[in-house]
């Protein structure tokens, strides 16, 4: 399991919570070669990410190669309040997962 | 006849095994399958086809796609998407000449998420980025075009 590949942040502000994820992750195509072996480099990427507030789901996504290297993602929902937990999960490819959970802040 | 009961333990065994591991996969599991056909559509056509079950788009003004017109780098390309439409369902964004095109699908799971979502994409050369949004069931889809410098999506 990878650890520490997400910073996550969530803020309240008007009665709107503003989520931003910022995951370390490479995102490879599988078609980028490695440029010293000269060998095609292979495909890891994050195909599934799903976002929980107090354990109820918010937000579901399917990615691929397409999202950029270290992806990130930002979304805004109602009704969220300071404590209130968010985690974040995301499963790649190749089976590798990571989460992390936070509190809403102001 | 020994081996009965030991069979139906290992039976029993297993079946507790692969409920504890469906556990721990959680919150995936709660989600659909990774729609696999969809990410290997060559065409904006049939990924949509293949991802959302019909072809049928509207196009549609109460979608705001935020890109930069050039892109020097096309490996990342800064996207939001913003709508005015009442009950989306989801947000698919899609590269037009990607090799691969559809990039990501992001499912709204709750009615308090709000219509919008910001991300960073890689796009292979100069073209349209398309989204589209599920709303009462119907398919609304707008677009808007990025200059890429230098392609990002391999190479």
């Amino acid at each position: 399991m990878a650890t520490n590949t997400i910073r996550l942040q969530a803020k309240l502000k008007d009665g709107q919570t503003e989520v931003k994820a910022l995951i370390n992750h490479p995102m490879e195509t599988g078609a980028r070669k490695d440029l010293k072996t000269g060998k095609l480099i292979p495909a890891q990427y994050i195909e599934e990410v799903s976002i929980l507030s107090n354990g109820k789901p918010l937000l579901t996504a399917a990615w691929s190669f397409g999202i950029s290297k270290n992806p990130y993602c930002a979304f805004q929902f109602k009704g969220g309040k300071i404590g209130d937990k968010i985690k974040l999960s995301w499963k790649d490819n190749l089976g590798e997962t990571d989460s992390a959970e936070i509190d809403i802040k102001e | 006849m020994t081996n009965l009961p030991r069979r139906s333990f290992l039976k029993g065994t297993l079946a507790t095994g692969a409920a504890a591991v469906a556990a721990t996969v959680l919150p995936f599991s709660a989600m659909a399958d990774w729609p696999k056909a969809a990410f290997e559509a060559k065409t904006v056509e049939d990924a949509i086809m293949a991802l959302l079950g019909s072809p049928d788009t509207v196009a549609s003004n109460a979608i705001t796609i935020e890109v930069p017109e050039i892109a020097e780098n096309g490996a990342v390309v800064p996207v939001k998407v913003n709508s005015t439409l009442p009950k989306v369902e989801s947000i698919t964004l899609i590269a037009e000449k990607n090799l691969i095109p559809l990039v990501a699908q992001f499912k709204f799971e709750s009615d308090v998420v709000q219509p919008f979502i910001a991300t960073r994409i890689k796009m292979g050369e100069t073209s349209n980025v398309v989204a589209v949004l599920k709303s009462e069931g119907k398919l609304y889809v707008a677009r808007k075009e990025v200059k890429v410098t230098i392609g990002g999506c391999g190479g």
